[in-house]
Parts: structure tokens; sequence; C-alpha cells
């Protein structure tokens, strides 16, 4: 078991004629992906590397299961072809895009909502089932995506998206294999968050604890903590929170727009005091992360 | 993007709310010649894109067109949080009855636009939020359906307002809201809406904010207001920022350049976003002094990052430089190492003690280390975490001297 991707998933890249999209399609086929058709508009009857290209996600749905679209359209077209995917079915949308408005943003989720399909997304680099598939460009090429991620029991999420590979190498490094891992994706509103996708890892039998990277700026990580102080959580969870320098310069844009500090409530520090109130583990040192992740399943 | 308040305002007119009759001046003597226009007493509002204006002394009154000139004078050479005015906004002063805020933004939570409106207006909502916050009323609205006026009632009334001041109230709210969505803003405020003493809603002062990803799509509207985007950053950038940004803009491969200056002696060639943030903290955390934050990503070439590193290197203070990423997909670790190397050698350092760590892993790695220990650069691969890299470099310093 994993979360939202698993070795039977069958995806379509949205935008597959594109440069990067080509590039991370023959990733997620080299690393034994299912990927079944792509699309783009006025380029149907065509492949690339072997993957047949349609003029809409419909032409795929009423011949074949569609478990998940990669979205890597252009910005100013993204909202059009999630509101495709949804209307078509596909229940999973992974949106890679970034720059999209946020308006556009906020009307693809509500869509979502009132269809029951999920976003991963946008500005998200994929989810990885280590072992099983991958969705979106996370890992990079598939040797070195098998370097960095191999499968284990640590569910990972991630606001950056490097630092998705990077969490996962190091737990890889300290003998800790990963169940899924998610790029949740940089953007200050986004498809699944911290405390939305918490319940799906506490329902897979394989993950037995949950490494988060988290960021300053935004409400995110105080939901989580919120949820996890109210329902409690049947995992551990451990979080590092990158940025604390970022408070020394307020008003200033550092990595991410969702890291513009805006003020004490969602400060590094203020995350970190939130969190550990809610018997949430915060790793001061990023390198500490598999200690801890080890104590917390007993095996350290 | 943050408009100025004349800009916001003239925004507001269109959607239909009302504001008060102002000037824009830029010159004392155009503020007495507005101040005469719409009458005493006037209220003269510097122009500068930071709060806090009133209490820096930014926001003043005026009896007569001499004072209008000398208040002018001193809002126009004065600096609000290290910014400088704009211009002069005159207006008359206007006799409010009842002060309410009206705001509109996205929740981040519920993923929905959320329309806010409170019988307090005039001070910081965050602090009613606070003291009373039952005099704050929330509610969110759809993004997809078309919008008609019954949320912003609903929210207005859960105040426990009617009559007119319930139809005023949400006609200003809707048409706020109606704005906020057609046009891809991110936060519109007004603080105060007043209602005068001969019965009108009027908009004293407001705050509003453009999603940046869509000033390409808002040219229009940008026009229609005269609004420049360029010249709005929190801070004015530094030379030093300025020439960084003009490397990374040099060729179109790869980012290396997006720099903020600080006053250490480390230099910092790290990225991408969250990789950039582990690195600095691991830095500080272990007492070194960035010189710099920084971000590079993609593929950049080998002579954007040699140029940045000759950049970074020419900052009065800057001894070493540390490069540490996360592990890259596509970033060719063998490019970066020879541009950081080339960046060294030409100007006049020695790589060998000017790089205090490299620690890239991931494409091309082998080629990447490979050049490195030929120059006796220390170099660490993927078993070497980003802050344990960070605290090696620091190491490295503190013990050679």
């Amino acid at each position: 078991m994993a979360i939202l991707v698993e070795e039977s998933t069958s995806v379509i890249v949205q935008g597959i004629t594109g440069r990067e999209a080509v590039s991370f399609t023959r990733d997620m086929l080299d690393y034994g992906a299912k990927v079944v058709g792509g699309v783009t508009p006025g380029r149907g009857g065509r492949d690339v590397l072997g993957v047949p290209v349609y003029d809409s996600v419909r032409q795929i749905t009423e011949k074949e299961r569609v478990d998940a679209s990669v979205l890597a359209v252009p910005a100013p077209f993204v909202r059009d072809a999630a509101f495709e995917a949804i209307e078509a079915g596909v229940p999973l949308l992974v949106i890679v895009t970034e720059r999209v408005p946020r308006r556009d943003v906020v009307q693809v989720l509500e869509l979502a909502r009132l269809r029951g399909s999920r976003v991963i997304g946008p500005n998200t680099m994929g989810v990885i089932s280590p072992g099983k598939t991958k969705v979106g460009s996370i890992g990079g090429p598939a040797e070195d995506t098998r370097k960095a991620f191999v499968p284990g029991p640590v569910g990972v999420m991630s606001r950056s998206g490097g630092m998705t590979t990077e969490l996962a190498n190091l737990l890889t490094q300290n003998g800790l294999g990963q169940s899924t891992a998610i790029s949740m994706g940089g953007d200050p509103i986004v498809g699944g968050t911290f405390a939305e996708v918490l319940p799906m890892w506490q329902e897979d039998p394989e993950t037995k604890a949950l490494v988060l990277f988290c960021e300053p700026g935004g409400p995110l990580e105080a939901a989580l903590a919120k949820k996890v102080q109210c329902k409690g959580s049947s995992l551990p969870i451990v979080a590092f929170i990158a940025g604390h320098f970022t408070a020394d310069m307020p008003g200033v844009r550092f990595g991410h727009a969702g890291s513009i500090v805006e003020g004490k409530a969602d400060t590094a520090a203020e995350k970190a005091r939130i969190m550990r109130e809610a018997g949430i583990i915060v790793a001061d040192d990023f390198s500490e992360i598999p200690a801890l992740v080890k104590r917390a399943l007993g095996e350290g | 993007m943050r408009f100025y308040e004349f800009e916001a305002k003239a925004f507001l007119a269109r959607q239909g709310i009302a504001i008060p009759q102002g000037r824009l001046a830029h010159t004392a003597g155009e503020a007495a010649e507005a101040a005469s226009t719409v009458g005493f007493p006037a209220v003269l509002k510097s122009q500068v894109l930071s709060g806090g204006r009133m209490k820096a002394g930014g926001i003043r009154f005026a009896e007569s067109a001499a004072e209008a000139r000398e208040t002018a004078e001193a809002i126009l050479g004065l600096e609000v949080r290290g910014r400088q005015p704009v211009g002069v906004l005159v207006e008359p002063r206007a006799a409010v009855v009842q002060e309410y805020y009206l705001g509109v933004t996205y929740d981040t939570l519920a993923k929905l636009p959320v329309a806010i409106i409170s019988d307090r207006g005039g001070i910081d909502i965050e602090e009613v939020a606070e003291k009373e916050p039952e005099h704050i009323s929330r509610r969110n609205f759809s993004s997809l359906l078309p919008l008609t006026e019954f949320p912003f009632k609903d929210c207005v009334a859960s105040l426990g307002i009617s009559g007119g001041e319930l139809t005023a109230l949400t006609g200003a709210l809707f048409r706020l809201a109606r704005g906020f969505l057609e046009h891809d803003l991110t936060l519109a405020e007004i603080n105060p809406l007043a209602r005068l003493e001969d019965g009108a809603y009027v908009a004293l002062d407001c705050h509003i904010e453009l999603e940046d990803e869509a000033v390409g799509r808002q040219k229009a509207l940008l026009e229609a207001l005269g609004a420049n985007p360029g010249g709005r950053a929190a801070r004015p950038p530094t030379p030093l920022e300025l020439r960084a940004a003009e490397v990374d803009s040099s060729d179109h491969r790869g980012v290396a350049g997006r720099l903020v200056e600080f006053d250490g002696s480390l230099g910092l060639i790290i990225g991408g976003g969250g990789a950039s943030l582990t690195a600095f903290d691991a830095v500080r955390r272990h007492g070194g002094k960035p010189a710099d934050y920084c971000e590079i990503g993609g593929n950049p070439s080998v002579s954007k990052v040699a140029e940045l590193t000759k950049l970074i290197l020419s900052k009065p203070g800057v001894e070493r430089v540390a490069v540490i990423m996360n592990v890259v997909n596509n970033t060719r670790v063998d490019l970066v190492a020879r541009g950081v190397v080339k960046g060294c050698v030409e100007s006049g350092r020695d790589p060998s003690t000017t790089i205090a760590a490299f620690r890239i892993p991931g494409a091309w790695e082998e080629e990447g280390f490979r050049l490195l220990r030929h120059y006796g650069v220390q170099y660490f691969d993927r078993t070497v975490s980003i802050d344990e890299a960070a605290r090696r470099a620091i190491g490295s310093m503190s013990t050679e001297r």
C-alpha cells in the first residue's frame, strides 16, 4: 500500500508535447509508471515516446480508466485543462505548472471539491510511491530517483519540491524508506495540505511515521497542529521548519510565494512552538530528522 | 503588486464605490492649489507604499492654502519606513458619523474568497478580531458561481445591521468582492468606509493588492489607472542585487543571481527555494555570517555561475563562498562546479581556499567532483546533508584562522 498513487495507477499527461513534459514523461515511463495517454489540443493522433496523444481528456476516458492526470500546460491554460480533467471524471490532478494566478487555482479547487476530484499542487514536482510509480517530475531521471527514494514506512510531505527529494535522500541514507512522498506545491493556496492528507496517511497500513518539510508563511502548519491537537494522530509526526532567518527581514520575498512573511503568527519560530504544543516532534537541525523518526518508531 | 492609495481609490470609483473628491499633487505648490479647490479643512496624505503613515506624520490637516503648502513640503520630504512618497493626496476633511471595515481576500484554508466586515472601522482589524470578535463578521463565497448580493447581505446582517445601513453596506461589499474577483486581486480592504453626516458612505482609505502572476492579464486595468508595476519592492534593491539580477538575465539558461544582500563574510551560492532557506538557517546556526541569500536552480550556464561568483567575491568583506544545493534532478553539477571555479580564478583567488564547501549531489556529479578534486576544493556528496555541509564549511573557515 501507499497513498494517492500505486503500481496500477493509470496516468495521463496534459500538455505532453511540451519540452518539460516530454522529459518527465520519459522519466515516469523509465520508472515504470503506466502512462496511457497524453493530451495536447490539435496534436491528436501523434505520439510522444510511444504514448498516444489525444485532443481531449474525454477521448481517453471514453476508452479506458484514468486514475490521475499530470498537468503541465502553460499557466494561462491551467484552469481550462483542470476543468476538463475534472469534468471527465479524473479523480486525481497533479498540477506541476508554476505561476498560476490565484483566482484560477481557487476556481479549480472549488470545482474539484464539487465533483469529488483531488488536486495536488499547483507548482508541485509530483507524487511518488517508491518502487511502484511516480507521477510528475519528482526525483528526476529514473536512475536518480532510485538513488534518492526507496520503499519503506515513512510518509513524506514537503512544501518545497527540491527538498522532497533531499528529505527522501536523507531518510534513505539512514536506512529509512518511504511509503509515498508528496511535493505539495510552493504556492500560497494548494490542493493537498498537511491537514487534509493526514487521514490518508493514517489509513495506510504501510505508513508508520510522517516527516514534513515546512516553511514560513501561511496557516497550513497551524491548521495541522490544530487538527492533531483536537483529534490526535495515530502516527508520529516529525516536522522540520526552514527559513527561521526570514523573520529578520519582513516583507522580503524569499523562495516561494508561500514564504512571504506577514506576521508573527506565521514565522518559523511561531510554527515550531504551535506544532510542539500539539505533540508534533520538531527537528532543530535538518540532519537530526532520521534519528527522531527512528526514536518515534521505537528503533532508536 | 500593491497600489498607491490614489490608484486604489480610482479602482474603487470604477467599481461604483464612492470616494472623496481628492487630487494628487506632486509639489507643495500643486498641493496648496488642490487644497483650495477641494476646500478647507483639507487632509493631506503621503502616497507611500507602507503602513504607519499616520504615526510617522504622513497624514496631516490644513486650514489654509499657506498651511497646505507648508504641510505638503514636509510630507513630500518624509520617508516612511524607508520609502519615499510619490506625491500627496489632497482631500476635503470628512464629517464622519460611523466607520466600518470592509475586506475581501483569499481564505487559504477554506480555499475560497472571503468577505469580512466590521462596524469598528478605522483601527487595526486584527486588534478588533482579538478584542471584540463579536464586531467582525466573515463569510466565504463561491469563486465559481455567478456573484449575487445575498452572501454579503448575510455577512453584514450578522452584525445586527438592518435598514438603509444594511442596503448600503451590502452594496459596497458586493462591489468590492466583484472587483476583487474580476481583477485578480489578492487583497481589497477599505478601512474605513465612513458614513458621513449627510448620510453618504465614502471610502476614506484603502489597501489593494493585485496578484503578481496576473499583472499581464490585468494590463487594461493598470493602463486605465495609470499604474506602473515597477519600483514597488518592499525594500529598494541594493546595487549588488541589481547587478546579480543582470547576471541572471544575461542568458535564459537556469537561475543564478536572485540575490538578497546581507552583511556577512561568507558568500552563499545556494538553491532553490526550500534548500536555500535550510542552508541559510544552517549557516547562521553554526555561527556563520552570510553575505547574501541567493537561489540558483534549473540548469544555469558556466558563465552565469562564474559571473555570480565573481560578483559575490567582489563584495567587501567576503572571504569565502559556500556552494550548497539539494539533491538536484535537472541541474548539472559539473557545470556549476566549473562556473564557481572559473569565478574564483578570474577573481584572482585560489579555489581551494576560497570555496569553503561544495555540496551538490545529482546529475553529472562525478565530472563535477573530479574537477573540484583537481583544484583541491572540499566537496561533499549526497551522504552529507545540507546542514552538515554548512557546518563543515564554517568549521574549515575557523580552523584556518
